[in-house]
């Protein structure tokens, strides 16, 4: 008998089916992966499981018996408990005061601690129970996460994206805690698009796409580009890297700093690095050590306190974001909708953020929207966008369309330096190929391009040389051929490699 | 989804109705013409009667030839301002002190004139606009600087300085610009008697003044700039998304001060225009409160010139309406400025059906 099992279940909302039927199961102790892109209902499958979401038809047995929990409380009595890929945590609370916060009947204080001590020792989850959530580090909040699950004693773990922001070395440990539970019985639904992840750590793997469930694997027998495929549900091609000698030194950065802008960012200090043309710089760490400030300082967002930006030994520091693209500097940020571009605007208007001065859409400022118009045409025709129209509004697009139109909006303008932050986040499997395989093709015409991304998979794929964001400092950039995953893990954790 | 009453859901649109953006302030007259209607009729006045008075006298009744005057020397100083206010509001600057503005243009334009006095060069007009908009463009600086520099809320300061503006003008027409032969009254000379100072209609009956002209302008204007101009895109932008427009290399500060500013001097000419026509003269009850009703204009015109131009003209005739149907039917005033807030208050409230869908349910 098995410990969970879905029949047909089906949850439909206004102009979407975000599940069609969908069934599996998972037995006693089995890690089992959910695997598809974004939208193709990994989340409202959880929820439903999770008694957030109550599904329209189809039914649920929990160890043989029905189960249907309205609300999470019920589901965590039944034995299912659950990691969010984003954390619920008082900063200003220490670990035990968290825990108990979300306790139905916390035991006294003294007491959670020894069973939290106890806990996190049985599973090397190292943790102390007193200290504040807010000087810990990304990976130890996943700990009193994961911990929390675990005093409930679960059947079933949920875990959602877990090993988005962990180095390579927390995964590890990570893992041994997963496998260590499923062996002690515990099974472990693992939802991820990271697909080696999968193949070390899970038995099973169910794929969804589109809503219905279009494969079910052993994913050990499986390559990572047969899952991709299944999960895409078409054949892919990978990115070529090239193997031409580079140019000269066409950007240089010396002694950047900037200080954080609010409570919650990070200073930067003394960066510096070069960029020859035709190469690929790319700068990985866990989110939150700086990315978004040496975005903003490199694009021209916000002043910088100190330091040079140099391109074609043209000084660029104070300059403004659309003074530096009329020099050929241009940025795609990470966050798609709000700063590279308006939801609610057409792609037509979206082109006019920067494309106005460097494409000439418009004389004295008037605007020329057939000029506005045939620019994004020309976008979303190279890019392969996927949409109605230029008149469509940027939130119509799926992620993976809208972020090809925002990079494509910068590589139609024929940049010297691209920057781009995440290039690849939250986009589908085929758009992403699409899109590594843009900016290798914008190198090899001789363009400088620095790519911030956390995916370090993606960073070996297409950089030539790799650095490392930790706490505001960058390492020394490496030849990406020459660096390994455990030294850009020690450097993203912050130690000396 | 949201459940009414039994049976009545509304049931969110995937994407905002066009269509309904037109129709919904034809649906708020029409319920406004109902429930006025009604709140006539309980005054014991023929309904149809009222509704006539109010909506049709002022622009086709026996005595259209004066009312139609009146409605353009009402709606102009609304329109002048509201476009102004519509661009910061666009951006997410939120100037509530168009009022203190308007009097400070006022004051600054009409000083710099009867500073002249008696002078008949033609270049006293010109000096006199270029005063009131500077008056008027300094005093909304002063938000725009502190919020700047010390990021102060600019709803606070420039609705607080309005209450300076009074005092300012009361301490003026008591002091340095009363009449020196006007008995004592707290009141400026009269333009009427200042020919090189007076906003004069220009076609005698018709009400068209300079500022009527000028607003006739300032709509076509504002049109291209807000449709067509780079400038007009990176407002939008900012009231969109400040994070895009940054990207795009907009200077928040800039347009703090440009949208503040911008709007402070339309204001200011706007008062100029009214003191040097309509008004006459400086008085402590000069102030009619356009800088507020120019607010509701702004919005009713969704922030659009041309809209912005058709919710200042209706407006303006209920306005010359309810002053007809006072006098005409002795209704109390209170009547009629509940009749004028129904339509506010349709206005806003059908707004929902610009997003959301009325589903019945049997």
């Amino acid at each position: 008998m098995p410990l969970l099992e879905l029949d047909a279940l089906t949850k439909a909302y206004p102009g979407v089916v975000a599940n069609d039927a969908v069934s599996f199961a998972i037995e006693k102790g089995e890690i089992h992966a959910l695997l598809g892109e974004n939208g193709a209902g990994k989340s409202t499958l959880v929820k439903m499981i999770y008694g957030l979401v109550k599904p329209d038809t189809g039914t649920m047995h929990f160890e043989g018996a029905p189960f249907a929990p309205s609300e999470p409380s019920m589901a965590r009595r039944a034995g299912v408990a659950m990691v969010f890929q984003h954390f619920s945590l008082f900063e200003a609370l220490t670990v035990a005061e968290n825990i108990a916060l979300g306790m139905e009947a916390p035991p006294p204080p003294s007491e959670l601690s020894s069973q939290i001590k106890e806990i996190s020792e049985r599973y090397g989850l190292t943790l102390d129970p007193d200290r504040l959530i807010g000087d810990l580090s990304v990976g130890e909040r996943q700990r009193v996460e994961i911990v929390r699950c675990l005093l409930q004693d679960p059947k079933l773990l949920i875990m959602d994206e877990p090993t988005s922001v962990l180095t390579p070395q927390e995964v590890d440990i990570l893992f041994k805690t997963l496998r260590q539970l499923s062996e002690e019985g515990t099974a472990i639904l693992y939802i991820s698009h990271k697909l080696e992840e999968i193949r070390t750590l899970c038995q099973n793997a169910t794929i969804l796409r589109h809503g219905t469930v279009v494969a079910t694997c052993d994913p050990k027998k499986e390559t990572a580009k047969s899952l991709a495929e299944m999960m895409v549900g078409k054949k892919l091609k990978s990115p070529k890297k090239s193997k031409t000698s580079h140019g000269n030194i066409l950007c240089r950065v010396e002694t950047l700093a900037l200080a954080r802008a609010d409570a919650f960012g990070t200073d930067l200090k003394d960066i510096t690095f070069s960029i020859h043309a035709g190469e690929v710089l790319g700068i990985a760490g866990v989110a939150g050590n700086g990315q978004d400030e040496l975005m903003l300082a490199l694009s021209g967002e916000r002043r910088i306190d100190a330091g040079r930006i140099t391109l074609n030994s043209l000084d660029l520091s104070h300059l403004s974001p659309s003074q530096r693209r009329m020099k050929g500097l241009h940025a795609a940020p990470e966050e798609r909708l709000g700063h590279a571009a308006v939801p609610d605007m057409s792609l037509t208007d979206n082109t006019l953020i920067t494309g106005f001065e460097r494409q000439s859409l418009g004389k004295r400022g008037l605007i020329d929207f057939s000029k506005a118009k045939k620019f994004a045409e020309r976008v979303i025709e190279t890019f392969d966008v996927r949409t109605l129209g230029p008149n469509n509004a940027a939130k119509s697009l799926s992620g993976g369309n809208l972020q090809k139109f925002v990079i494509g909006r910068e590589i139609c303008q024929k940049p010297k330096l691209l920057i781009v932050n995440q290039p690849t986040w939250g986009v589908d499997a085929a758009a992403a190929a699409d899109i590594r395989q843009a900016i290798l093709e914008l190198a090899r015409e001789g363009a400088a391009i620095l790519v911030l991304s956390q995916d370090l998979d993606e960073l070996f794929e297409i950089c030539d040389k790799v650095a490392v964001l930790h706490e505001g400092h960058l390492s020394d950039a490496r030849d990406a051929g020459k660096i390994t995953m455990e030294e850009i893990g020690l450097l993203m954790g912050g130690m000396a490699a | 989804m949201i459940t009414l009453v039994p049976r009545i859901t509304l049931v969110p649109r995937a994407d905002p109705s066009k269509r309904m953006v037109y129709i919904t302030p034809l649906i708020a007259v029409a319920l406004t013409i109902l429930f006025g209607g009604l709140l006539f009729a309980s005054f014991g006045e023929n309904p149809v009667e009222a509704i006539r008075i109010i909506f049709w006298d002022p622009i086709f009744g026996p005595h259209g030839f004066y009312y139609r005057g009146q409605i353009l020397v009402k709606a102009a100083p609304l329109i002048i301002i509201a476009l102004g206010l519509s661009f910061g509001f666009q951006a997410g600057i939120w100037n509530i002190g168009a009022e203190g503005q308007f009097i400070m243009g006022a004051i600054t334009g009409a000083a710099a004139g009867l500073a002249f006095y008696p002078s008949t060069s033609p270049l006293i007009y010109p000096l006199m606009f270029v005063a009131g908009a500077a008056g008027g463009c300094l005093w909304a600086m002063i938000p725009a600087l502190l919020k700047i520099k010390f990021n102060t809320n600019e709803i606070l300061v420039s609705l607080m300085l309005v209450y300076v503006a009074f005092n300012f003008l009361a301490g003026m027409v008591t002091g340095p610009l009363r009449d020196p032969d006007g008995l004592n009254f707290p009141e400026s000379r009269s333009f009427r008697k200042f020919e090189a100072g007076y906003n004069a209609e220009i076609w005698s009956g018709t009400g068209v003044h300079w500022g009527v002209i000028f607003m006739g302008l300032l709509v076509v204007v504002a049109y291209i700039f807000y449709s067509r101009h780079i400038t007009g895109f990176h407002i939008r932008l900012m009231g969109q998304s400040p994070r895009a427009a940054r990207f795009a290399g907009v200077s928040p500060n800039w347009m703090i001060a440009l949208c503040l500013g911008l709007s402070g001097a339309l204001a200011g000419l706007a008062g100029l225009f009214e003191v040097t026509g309509p008004a006459g003269k400086l008085s402590t009850t000069f102030p009619l409160g356009y800088g507020f009703t120019a607010i509701i204009v702004a919005f009713l015109g969704r922030l659009h010139p041309i809209g912005i131009l058709f919710a200042g003209l209706i407006l303006a005739v209920t306005f010359v309406g309810g002053d007809i149907i006072q006098s005409a039917l002795s209704l109390p005033k209170a009547s009629i400025q509940v009749f004028q807030g129904m339509l506010l208050f349709f206005l806003l409230a059908v707004d929902f059906l610009i997003n959301y869908r009325v589903e019945w349910r049997r």
